[in-house]
């Protein structure tokens, strides 16, 4: 008798590792395919951002400074072209700064309602918006599967699988405060200038 | 079924999964009881039958009614979304010039990434009430339509927020069972209008002949004459009330789904308020979707039928409404908006 109850214990365990397992390396290509994404949305922007800006050029003479900061930091963030955490840093560095540079050019036409008035401008103020929105419901879906991969691997008793299907802690995608904080601010200061 | 919302997304799509094959066998399995039973007692009545009549023993009924219910059963799992489509005529947007229809694509866009499925395609439902619906089998094949009524009353946010409940039905596959419902629904109604009056035509025959033609005549037979007449009431039962069964399986299908919606979309958006704002627009705009049919109902974001029960709760509007109570949705999604409001003033980050 106790030799069963042995082996039907093995056989259970088995059973379940190999479910723990295909769990954790589903996670993790769900977390992979979701990084992607992001990338995929940034692409996206970088190859929206020339057209949309040439699109208001005329209308946005007097605003040339926001427009050029928002090219500059096109191609900043095009440029950069890291692997590895460094890297996913300074990709998210280069992309946060273009994000402020569009949220002040968001602003800016804010500020001119005969500007908005336009419809191109009006356009261009959904695009912008959409395109803003993608990147950011990337990384958020990016966000929440790398969070529910890392709570499994961290988990009792998932973890002990954890080293067989190879599972790192992945980075979370942050924003860094600094530039978070720093949109609106920027913006007061450039108001008297405008 | 009340523990639906304690269950993660692949429980979910597992269960939906599951319900909608019990759906198809179910409704397989009554029209074969409705065939075979007919056979039974058509074959008990021409049991004890002079020699030379006509004895039914081979399950003719049988055959040909499981034969058709397959074959309707496969037709509206296959074209289920072309049809609920085309009964409401919505059109799809295929190329955007319109700057509102240009924001509904980005908004669905931005939706189906922040849900993480491929982009649904989108349709226009030319009705002025606001209203929305998705359909389809499984994310890859997936439809969201929207009212003209909704693009131009809800502000982006709102619309947002509605398409993130319509992609949260997508997520979990409700779409799948809801749309094969649907279609069976229609089925049934269509069938069940033709056969009842091909059976009032063969009892009014019977009654009046007692000997002659065809039908089911259970008439002054000895011995079995009380097993056939039993048989007979069941099964007449049965048929009078398939188009009430499916209508009531409509029903407590989609009521506890809405709830779970809202609280995908929110978890989408990240915004439960905008969410209930729009759901107090398409709730102040109480009049009825006209476009939308009694079939498609229970597929809608809100009742499109504008019916009294759904702004109760209780045994009977448990039992006979499509939606839950408007005012405990927006009062739930105003719960968790206030919490995230709370969360933020103590410094916590939300996600």
């Amino acid at each position: 008798m106790f030799p069963w109850i042995f082996l039907a214990l093995v056989v259970a365990a088995a059973l379940w590792s190999i479910g723990a397992y295909n769990g954790l390396i589903s996670l993790k290509n769900q977390t992979l395919n979701a990084f992607k994404q992001i990338d995929v949305q940034l692409k996206r922007r970088h190859d929206l951002i020339p057209n949309l800006v040439n699109a208001v050029k005329g209308a946005m003479e007097f605003e040339k400074s926001t427009l050029e900061a928002v090219i500059q930091a096109r191609n900043q963030a095009v440029k950069v072209n890291a692997a590895g955490p460094e890297g996913i840093k300074q990709i998210s560095k280069a992309e946060n700064a273009l994000s402020s540079a569009l949220q002040r050019l968001m602003v800016v036409v804010e500020q001119y309602p005969q500007l908005k008035a336009t419809g191109n401008i009006g356009q261009l103020q959904e695009e912008l918006t959409s395109t803003e929105n993608k990147v950011a419901f990337a990384r958020q879906l990016y966000n929440d599967t790398a969070t529910l991969y890392n709570t499994k691997q961290q988990q009792f008793p998932t973890n002990l699988v954890t080293g067989l299907a190879r599972a790192q802690t992945a980075d979370l995608w942050e924003i860094t405060d600094q530039t978070e904080k720093a949109v609106p601010q920027v913006d007061l200061s450039m108001k008297p200038k405008a | 079924m009340s523990d639906d919302t304690s269950l993660n997304l692949f429980q979910q799509q597992e269960a939906n999964r599951r319900r909608t094959v019990l759906l198809v066998v179910g409704f397989v399995v009554f029209f074969a009881w409705l065939g075979f039973g007919g056979d039974y007692i058509y074959h008990l009545s021409t049991l004890d039958a002079p020699r030379a009549a006509y004895h039914h023993t081979f399950p003719w009924f049988g055959i040909a009614l499981t034969a058709v219910a397959l074959l309707t059963a496969w037709y509206a799992y296959a074209t289920g979304p072309e049809k609920v489509l085309w009964s409401t005529g919505a059109r799809e947007v295929l190329d955007a010039t319109d700057p509102k229809e240009k924001q509904l694509v980005n908004v669905v866009e931005e939706m189906a990434i922040a849900a993480g499925v491929p982009r649904p395609r989108i349709w226009i439902v030319d009705d002025a009430d606001p209203n929305a619906f998705a359909t389809g089998t499984d994310p890859l094949h997936a439809h969201v339509a929207v009212t003209r009524g909704l693009v131009d009353l809800c502000t982006r946010d709102e619309l947002q927020a509605v398409i993130g409940h319509e992609l949260g039905h997508v997520k979990n596959l409700d779409v799948r069972l809801m749309t094969t419902l649907a279609a069976l629904v229609g089925a049934v109604a269509l069938m069940h209008d033709g056969a009842t009056r091909v059976l009032r035509g063969g009892f009014r025959g019977g009654s009046g002949g007692g000997g002659g033609g065809g039908g089911s005549r259970g008439g002054g037979k000895r011995g079995g004459a009380p097993l056939v007449l039993i048989l007979l009431v069941v099964w007449i039962i049965s048929w009078l009330l398939a188009p009430i069964i499916t209508q009531m399986l409509a029903l407590a299908v989609s009521r506890k789904r809405e709830y779970l919606a809202d609280a995908m979309s929110a978890q989408f958006t990240r915004n439960p308020l905008a969410l209930a704002s729009a759901l107090q627009k398409i709730e102040g705009a109480d009049a009825p979707t006209s476009a939308i049919k009694r079939g498609a109902a229970h597929l809608c974001i809100a009742d499109p039928l504008g019916r009294r029960l759904t702004a109760r709760e209780g045994l009977f509007a448990d039992a006979l409404a499509t939606h839950p109570p408007m005012v405990k949705r927006i009062a739930i999604l105003r719960g968790m908006g206030y919490a995230q409001l709370k969360l933020k003033k103590e410094g916590g980050g939300v996600a």
